[in-house]
């Protein structure tokens, strides 16, 4: 009879020390050895793992009441601004947020060297960030600005929130114009002079539970170095089939999560304050996620090796910009991680914007706090919509 | 035998003049052309790497042909505390300098290989490649 385990079942192996836990990456080459039926029976629970740009990131900051009290209409940390329409003393710093200074792209390509990602970043690291913020007055909060100082371990709360994380599946971005462009995917040289791509491919969460089988609100992960839950699917959250012009499958394309977690407990090696030359500022994410091997359905998916996981080709020089369909075809992340791949006859070289040594470094993590019975499985409440509910982006009009 | 890098400026008056033959027949030296450029005006910037026995007259014999002569004294460094191994510069740095150690996807640097262009300065997302003077 085909193996069936529940969360519970896993769960209270993992608190006697005997479940067996191994790597997205080490589980491709199990399967292939030994099959999917004797692996569906031997391990419990699959760690994965991602690290790369994550834009749609930020933080809610407590800040805590002054003395007589504010309602801060404006903050700015380290000269980033905060978004402050919410209660007094309550702020949300965005990852892509920059200094109202920033000269941004008028000097092009703007380096944006500091914004709202490196806060976090710097917040994590118990560094001390400049304060500033300024009121209208009420009766009930009558002062109008402060100038401080803050270390994360002096404000009430810090809660990471993102949005949109751990994309499924992304672009392999390429450039068919004649003249270098400077995009979220890095420097793409003119003429089809390189590619890049930014998942972990075998490594990479969304890919690794494709149809939303074992991931949903509950999920608990490893998220910027600490523990973290998936709180709902993230923005933009399609999780659709790519497909050629002849209707061939190329597996799944834009899932997406809203991830949280208390940001005190975690660490600046897995939250980085990124610049991306001529786009702007953002925060590069530590994500890892478990996936407990239910059934062979479940193991099958999680097996899928880099040979077998495909990213779309697209041109970023205009069809992207114009938000015009652009379909050169599709390159499996075997190929993209060789270093070259061949689009439109030519030999393009690769490179990644998502380092895979540190999406290793987190599965391994991951696995190990399982395995020290640290860490338990989080049975989502909900999962979340797959492929099958169709649906579709809008586009905004106008 | 000692290597050095320099960078050469040329006027535009001695660029058809056969310099880096007369390096290596009269002055016995290996020459590693690292960087080379020849602007609208005609005048040529050489960046390269001089090893032998005899590179400083070799050196002056370019001083007197009326060559500009200045060592490559900055240097690039991978801060490796920094660099998180994504990989961005890696297609990016012209001479192979960066470049990715497959299978584990580790970002290395290669020093002796870099031209001081500067591009993964700018290009890298963590701020990881550093200037030294």
């Amino acid at each position: 009879m085909a193996v069936e385990k529940t969360y519970q079942e896993i769960n209270e192996r993992i608190k006697k020390g005997q479940a067996v836990v191994v790597t997205a990456e080490e589980l491709v080459s199990m399967v292939k050895e030994k099959g999917i039926t004797r692996v569906t029976s031997e391990v419990d629970v699959v760690t994965t793992g991602t690290f790369g740009p994550m834009c749609s990131s930020g933080a809610f900051l407590s800040l805590g009441h002054t003395k007589p009290r504010m309602k801060m209409h404006k903050v700015w940390l380290n000269d980033v601004p905060a978004y402050t329409g919410i209660a007094a003393v309550d702020a949300f710093i965005g990852a892509t947020e920059v200094p109202e200074d920033d000269p941004l792209n008028s000097a092009y390509p703007g380096e944006f060297r500091y914004g709202g990602g490196h806060v976090i970043q710097d917040l994590v690291a118990h560094q001390k960030v400049r304060l500033k913020a300024t009121g209208y007055g009420t009766d009930c909060y009558p002062r109008r600005e402060i100038e401080t100082v803050i270390t994360i371990d002096d404000i009430n709360e810090a809660i990471l929130f993102n949005p949109r994380n751990a994309y499924q599946n992304y672009n392999c971005a390429v450039n068919l114009s004649t003249r270098i462009v400077y995009t979220y995917m890095g420097m793409l040289k003119a003429n089809l002079g390189n590619a890049h791509f930014s998942t972990s491919g075998q490594l990479s969460p969304l890919l690794k539970d494709p149809t939303f089988k074992t991931i949903g609100v509950g999920t608990r992960i490893f998220l910027g170095g600490g523990i973290g839950y998936v709180v709902w699917n993230g923005t933009q959250h399609f999780p659709g089939i790519n497909q050629d012009d002849s209707g061939n499958s190329f597996g799944h394309a834009g899932g997406t999560l809203s991830v949280l977690g208390d940001l005190k407990q975690m660490n600046p090696r897995w939250l980085v304050g990124t610049s991306m030359l001529g786009y702007g500022a953002t925060l590069t994410v530590g994500l890892g996620i478990p996936i407990p091997v239910l059934n062979e359905e479940v193991c099958r998916f999680a097996a899928a090796g880099d040979d077998e996981l495909y990213a779309p080709i697209v041109d970023y020089g205009n069809a992207y910009p114009n938000f015009t369909p652009s379909n050169l075809g599709y390159v499996s992340y075997g190929e993209l991680k060789s270093g070259k791949i061949k689009v439109n006859g030519k030999e393009v070289p690769t490179a990644p914007v998502s380092s895979y040594p540190r999406a290793r470094e987190i599965a391994g993590t991951l696995k190990q706090w399982i395995q020290k019975g640290d860490f338990l499985l989080g049975e989502p409440v909900q999962l979340l919509p797959n492929a099958d509910a169709g649906i579709k982006a809008n586009t905004l009009k106008g | 035998m000692s290597s050095k890098k320099v960078v050469l400026r040329f006027a535009a008056d001695i660029t058809d003049q056969p310099i880096i033959y007369k390096l290596v027949k009269d002055h016995d030296l290996i020459i590693n052309i690292l960087k080379a450029d020849i602007n609208p005006q005609k005048e040529g910037t050489l960046v390269v790497e001089l090893t032998g026995d005899n590179t400083e007259q070799g050196l002056e014999y370019l001083r007197q042909l009326g060559v500009g002569v200045q060592s490559l004294t900055e240097e690039i460094i991978q801060n490796e505390e920094k660099c998180v191994s994504c990989g961005a510069c890696t297609d990016i740095c012209p001479t192979g300098a960066l470049y990715m150690e497959r299978p584990d996807m580790v970002v290395r640097f290669n020093s002796d290989r870099c031209v001081v262009c500067r591009l993964c300065v700018k290009a890298c997302p963590m701020k990881a490649m550093e200037v030294r003077f």
